[in-house]
C-alpha cells in the first residue's frame, strides 16, 4: 500500500466508526546528530521513525490513535480505535466544535535546498566539530562542544474532507560552544547561538556559520568573562542583539499570541495568555515600531513549510502591526471558537502526537538603523547577546533572561565586558519601551520549543533584528 | 523469552553476522502504550494513545561508535537498521572514549505490576476526569489523566540479556476561581488508586484560597514548599548536581563526601521504588542509590562512559541523551522526617485538610512558622549558572502569606533567584514533612518523591508586577 492508501484506509477507518471528520498523516522522518567535545567525537546518531497517527471527530470530542504500521490492517485498527477515544471523550463533554473552512487541496511541497545535508559524508561533518572544538580547547576552553542536527521528513496527509498532502521537509543546523570553568561558576560563549542555528534549508547553513573560524574568539572571551565585573543592577537603557530578541519575541509574543492558550486549552501545563481576545484589534502590545508577522512562507527559516498538519496552506498574517495586537497563531478548531476566519499554525513534532498550534516563523519586522547606530545614540546603558536562560510566567508577562555576556554603554561607546548580564520586566511594557530598531535582520531557528501532553518539540523561526529598550531593570542576581 | 528480548537477541547476532566479530553491539527494545486524557475548561479536549515500538541500537566497530533507531520490528527493516548503523560506522569519526560493554550481571526482579491499568483504555480515564471535575464544584478545572505501559528488553554482544516491564498511572490538574488557580497531582502504580475526586477537591480549595491575592515585596522568606514545589528542587539537582557528567567537566557543585546539606537532607534515587527498569539503555543494572546522607553528599550517577572518565562505575543512569547531556536521576525521593515537632492540636499526617494547605502534614510545618510564605509550585525553572545551581523561576498554582502560624492572605505570584544547594545547605533546613508524595514527571517512569519543605529563606527578586 502506499502511504496516502494507509492514510485513506484509516480515515474510512474512522468515518465508519462514527467520525464526522477524519483526517490521519503518515509521516517518515531521519533524524542525524553528531556532537563533539574537546576535540573528540563524542556521539553520532541516526534515527528513523515511521508511523500513523489518526484524528477523528466524533460529536464535539476529539480522539487520536497513533501506530508504527502501515498496513491496511493496522490502519483500519487505528482510525477505529481514534473513533472509539473521540467516543470516550464526550463522557465529559465540551461545546460544540466547528472546523473553519479550508479549501480541500491535492498537493506536493518540498522545501528549497543547495546541498542534501544527509548525503555529506560523516567524515567531513565530524572534522568539522572536531576541528572547532579543538581550536577552543587551544584558545583557553575547559569545555568545548560542537553540535549539528539533521531532519528529514515526509509527510503525507489525507482527510475526510478530500486533502491529498505530501511534503519534504529538510532542516539542519549546528553551533559550537566554549565553557570556561572558575572556582564558583562557569561562563560559556556560543556561536551563532546557543545551540547553533537552524533552518528549514540543506548543509549550506552549517558551511554558512563557519564554526571553526569563531573557536578561539568564543573561546577566549568565556575565559574573560571569568574575572569580568558582574552585571550592574538597576534600571538603564538595554540593547538586544538580535539572537537575544528573538527568544525575546518566542517567549513574550509568539507563546502569548498562541489561540489554544488564549482559549484556556494548556491552562494546567503550558498556561494561559494574558491576552484578552475581546481587544483583538485594539490593545496596544507595543511601541510604533512594533510590527510582528506570522510567516510561514519564508524560505530557509526554521517555521516554514507548505501546509500545515490540518491541511492549511502556508500563508503570512499580521500578528502585530504598528504596536497593535492584530492576529493569533490558530488551528481550524479554535480559530472556530474564536470567530476567527483562518487557522494555518498546527503541527505534530511526530505521527505519534496530536497536531496542536504552533509558531511558525514569529519575526520582528527589521528598522531603519544599524547596531552600531543605536549603540552610538545611547547615552547610558547595557548591550546583551547570546541567550542564557528564560523565565517567563504562565500568562506571558513577568519574564527574566539571562545572557552569555554584555558591555557597559557609555556616551555612545562600548566599554567593559559585564558578566551574568540579566534583565527582567513584563511583555507589553518593556514592548512598549522599544524606541530603535536595527535593519540588521537573521531568521533564528529555535528547535526545542516544548508544548503539549505528552511532550512535543516544536520547531520555530524568528526573524529579528537587534534593537533597543528604555529604562529595563537589569542584573537580578541570586 | 518475551518477544522484546528475542528481538535484542535477533539484532545482536545480525551484527555479529555482518560486522564481524570485532563487532559489539547494545540493543534495546521496547514496546509500549501510552494513553493521555487531557482536560481543559473542565471539558476532555484532547485525548491520545499511541502504540509505539522502537528498536534502539549502539554499535561500536573498528573504534568508531554509532547509535540509531527505528520504529518497526519487521525483520526487514531490522536489518536495514542494522546495515545503516554498521554503514555509518565505517565512516564515522574515531572514539577513543568508548566504554565498552556491560558484562552479563543478574538484574533485580521486576516489579509487581497491575494489569488493569496497564489495558485501561479512555473510557478508564475519562471517569477519572469526570471525578475531577465534579469534585471541583463548579469552578473551572484543566489537567491530563495518563496510563503507561513499557516492555523493555536489552541485550549485548558480550552477553548480557535483560527484560522489564513498567506500568503507571498519573493525574495532574488544576480547578480556577476567579483567576486563582489550585493544584493536585499524584502519581502511581495502578489507576485505581489515584483519588480523582480527592485531587479535584484540594485543587478547588486551593484555589478559592487564593483568591483576592496582595502583593508583596521582594525579599528574603521563610517558606513552606508543597510537596510539588519541592520536586522541581529535585528535578534540578538531578539534570545538573547529581549528573556525572557535568560533575567530571566541573560543572556541578556536589562534591561526594562534603556535608553540602542541612543534615535534615538525605535524597536517594530509588529506580525500583515504582515504575522504573532494573536495568540501564546499557544494561547495567540499576538500584538505590543514596546521593546524600544527612546532608552529606555521597554520589552522583554514572553511564559508562562518564563512570570511565572519573574512574569510577557505572550507576545504571544512562538514557537516550546520557552521551551529550549527561546521566542523570530520575527517580529521586527526598526522605521524609521520622521525628519532628508536634504542635498541639495539629494532626501530622493524616490527609485531608481545608483551603490553602493540602494536608495535615503540611499543616503542622505551617504552624511553627511565624511570618513566611507556603509556595504549592514552583514554574518555569531556569539555570543561571550550572555550577553554583542559581535558578530562576515562579511561583505558581498558589502561593500564600504565613503569619504566627497561620495562612492569613493569599498573595501574587513571586520570581525567585536563587541557588539551590544554598538553600538547601547546612542550617537551611528548618523541618521536613513525615509523608512523601510522589509527584509526576513530564514523561512515564520518571517521578519525584518528597515531603513538604520548611526553609529558612528563599531569595524573591520580583513580583508578578515586575
Amino acid at each position: 500500500m502506499s502511504e496516502f492508501e494507509v492514510a485513506t484506509a484509516a480515515v474510512q477507518a474512522a468515518l465508519d466508526a462514527g467520525a464526522r471528520y477524519a483526517d490521519a498523516r503518515v509521516m517518515h522522518r531521519r533524524y542525524e546528530s553528531m556532537s563533539a567535545r574537546n576535540g573528540e567525537i563524542e556521539a553520532l546518531t541516526q534515527d528513523e521513525s515511521l508511523g500513523l497517527g489518526v484524528r477523528a471527530l466524533v460529536g464535539a470530542s476529539w480522539g487520536f490513535h497513533a501506530v508504527p504500521e502501515l498496513s491496511d490492517r493496522a490502519a483500519r485498527e487505528a482510525g477505529h480505535r481514534a473513533a472509539r477515544t473521540a467516543a470516550a471523550s464526550g463522557l465529559v463533554p465540551g461545546p460544540p466544535v466547528d472546523l473553519v473552512p479550508v479549501t480541500p487541496t491535492t498537493a506536493s511541497w518540498s522545501s528549497p535546498y543547495d546541498v542534501d545535508p544527509l548525503a555529506v559524508s560523516l567524515a567531513t561533518k565530524g572534522d568539522l566539530l572536531v576541528a572547532a572544538t579543538a581550536t577552543a580547547v587551544d584558545h583557553g576552553a575547559d569545555l568545548a562542544e560542537g553540535l549539528y542536527q539533521i531532519w528529514d521528513t515526509t509527510k503525507w496527509f489525507v482527510s475526510s474532507e478530500g486533502h491529498r498532502i505530501d511534503q519534504h521537509i529538510r532542516e539542519c543546523g549546528g553551533g559550537i560552544s566554549a565553557t570556561a570553568i572558575g572556582d564558583r561558576e562557569t561562563q560559556r560563549r556560543s556561536w551563532p547561538s546557543y545551540r547553533g542555528q537552524y533552518g528549514t534549508t540543506g548543509w549550506e547553513l552549517v558551511d554558512s556559520l563557519d564554526l571553526t573560524a569563531h573557536a578561539a574568539r568564543i573561546a577566549e572571551e568565556s575565559r574573560e568573562l571569568l574575572t569580568a565585573p558582574l552585571c550592574p543592577a538597576g534600571e538603564t537603557d538595554l540593547i538586544l542583539g538580535g539572537e537575544q530578541l528573538a527568544l525575546q519575541i518566542h517567549e513574550s509574543v509568539g507563546h502569548a499570541i498562541e489561540l489554544d492558550r488564549i482559549l484556556g486549552w494548556e491552562a494546567a501545563f503550558a498556561g494561559t495568555s494574558w491576552l484578552d481576545l475581546a481587544q483583538l484589534g485594539s490593545l496596544r502590545y507595543g511601541s510604533e515600531l512594533m510590527n510582528i508577522t506570522i510567516d510561514p512562507t519564508i524560505p530557509g527559516a526554521l517555521g516554514s513549510f507548505g501546509y500545515d498538519d490540518e491541511g492549511s496552506p502556508a500563508v503570512r498574517r499580521d500578528a502585530v502591526r504598528a504596536g497593535r495586537w492584530v492576529g493569533v497563531l490558530a488551528g481550524r478548531d479554535s480559530a472556530a471558537v474564536a470567530g476567527l476566519d483562518y487557522g494555518g499554525s498546527v503541527r505534530a513534532d511526530g505521527w505519534a502526537r496530536l497536531p496542536m498550534v504552533r509558531m511558525t516563523n514569529v519575526g520582528l519586522e527589521p528598522g531603519p538603523h544599524t547596531l552600531e547606530e543605536i549603540i552610538a545614540a545611547t547615552e547610558e546603558g547595557v548591550l546583551m547577546d547570546i541567550n542564557r536562560s528564560w523565565s517567563i510566567d504562565d500568562k506571558r508577562l513577568n519574564f527574566q533572561f539571562g545572557c552569555e555576556i554584555g558591555w557597559e554603554i557609555r556616551k555612545g561607546r562600548r566599554g567593559r565586558m559585564l558578566r551574568n548580564p540579566t534583565y527582567t520586566g513584563i511583555g507589553p511594557l518593556f514592548w512598549r519601551s522599544m524606541d530603535m530598531l536595527s535593519s540588521e535582520i537573521v531568521s533564528w531557528g529555535t528547535p526545542n520549543c516544548g508544548k503539549g501532553q505528552p511532550g512535543q518539540i516544536g520547531h520555530t523561526g524568528h526573524p529579528a533584528a537587534p534593537a533597543r529598550f528604555r529604562n529595563v531593570r537589569v542584573g537580578v542576581h541570586a | 523469552m518475551s518477544s522484546e528480548l528475542g528481538l535484542a537477541g535477533q539484532v545482536v547476532e545480525l551484527v555479529g553476522r555482518l560486522g564481524g566479530v570485532g563487532a559489539q553491539a547494545e540493543v534495546t527494545v521496547s514496546r509500549g502504550e501510552l494513553a493521555l486524557t487531557r482536560f481543559a475548561n473542565s471539558a476532555i479536549h484532547q485525548n491520545v494513545a499511541e502504540s509505539a515500538v522502537e528498536v534502539r541500537l549502539r554499535v561500536h566497530l573498528d573504534g568508531r561508535t554509532v547509535a540509531g533507531s527505528g520504529t518497526t520490528a519487521t525483520p526487514e527493516n531490522l536489518r536495514a537498521l542494522v546495515e545503516r548503523v554498521l554503514a555509518a560506522a565505517r565512516f564515522a569519526p574515531r572514539d577513543p572514549a568508548w566504554p565498552g560493554l556491560t558484562a552479563p550481571q543478574p538484574v533485580a526482579a521486576p516489579l509487581p505490576w497491575d494489569a488493569a491499568t496497564a489495558q485501561a483504555g479512555p473510557d478508564d480515564r475519562a471517569a477519572l476526569v469526570r471525578a475531577f471535575v465534579d469534585a471541583a464544584g463548579g469552578l473551572e478545572t484543566a489537567g491530563y489523566c495518563r496510563t503507561a505501559v513499557r516492555t523493555v528488553a536489552f541485550a549485548n554482544s558480550a552477553g548480557q540479556a535483560v527484560q522489564g516491564r513498567t506500568v503507571e498511572a498519573a493525574m495532574d490538574g488544576i480547578a480556577r476561581a476567579d483567576g486563582a488557580d489550585g493544584t493536585a497531582r499524584d502519581c502511581a502504580q495502578r489507576l485505581t488508586d489515584l483519588d480523582a475526586a480527592e485531587l479535584g477537591r484540594r485543587a478547588a480549595a486551593k484555589a478559592r484560597a487564593g483568591t483576592d491575592p496582595i502583593e508583596l515585596p521582594p525579599g528574603r522568606y521563610p517558606v513552606v514548599l508543597e510537596p510539588a514545589a519541592v520536586a522541581d528542587l529535585l528535578q534540578n539537582f538531578s539534570w545538573y548536581g547529581f549528573n556525572g557528567r557535568q560533575y567530571a567537566e566541573g560543572q556541578s557543585f556536589a562534591e561526594p563526601g562534603v556535608a553540602q546539606f542541612d543534615s535534615a537532607v538525605t535524597l536517594v534515587d530509588d529506580p525500583l521504588g515504582a515504575a522504573g527498569l532494573p536495568f540501564d539503555l546499557e544494561g547495567t543494572p540499576t538500584y538505590t542509590l543514596p546521593l546524600v546522607e544527612a546532608g552529606v553528599t555521597r554520589a552522583v550517577v554514572h553511564d559508562r562512559r562518564s563512570a570511565a572518565e572519573v574512574g569510577g562505575e557505572s550507576t545504571g543512569h544512562a538514557w537516550t541523551g546520557s552521551s551529550t547531556i549527561g546521566p542523570v536521576p530520575r527517580n529521586l525521593r527526598l526522605a521524609p522526617a521520622t521525628t519532628t515537632t508536634d504542635t498541639p492540636g495539629v494532626p501530622t499526617t493524616a490527609a485531608g485538610t481545608a483551603g490553602a494547605v493540602a494536608d495535615a502534614d503540611t499543616a503542622a510545618l505551617v504552624s511553627r512558622m511565624s511570618r513566611g510564605l507556603l509556595v504549592s509550585d514552583l514554574w518555569y525553572t531556569r539555570v543561571l549558572d550550572p555550577k553554583s545551581l542559581v535558578i530562576t523561576g515562579l511561583t505558581r498554582n498558589g502561593v500564600w502569606l504565613v503569619e504566627d502560624g497561620q495562612v492569613t492572605r493569599a498573595v501574587r505570584d513571586l520570581r525567585f533567584t536563587e541557588s539551590y544547594p544554598r538553600a538547601l545547605g547546612p542550617g537551611g533546613v528548618l523541618e521536613l514533612g513525615r509523608r512523601a508524595v510522589r509527584q509526576p514527571g513530564r514523561w512515564d517512569g520518571v517521578w519525584w518523591e518528597a515531603p513538604a519543605l520548611r526553609l529558612a529563606a528563599w531569595n524573591f527578586t520580583g513580583g508578578a508586577s515586575g
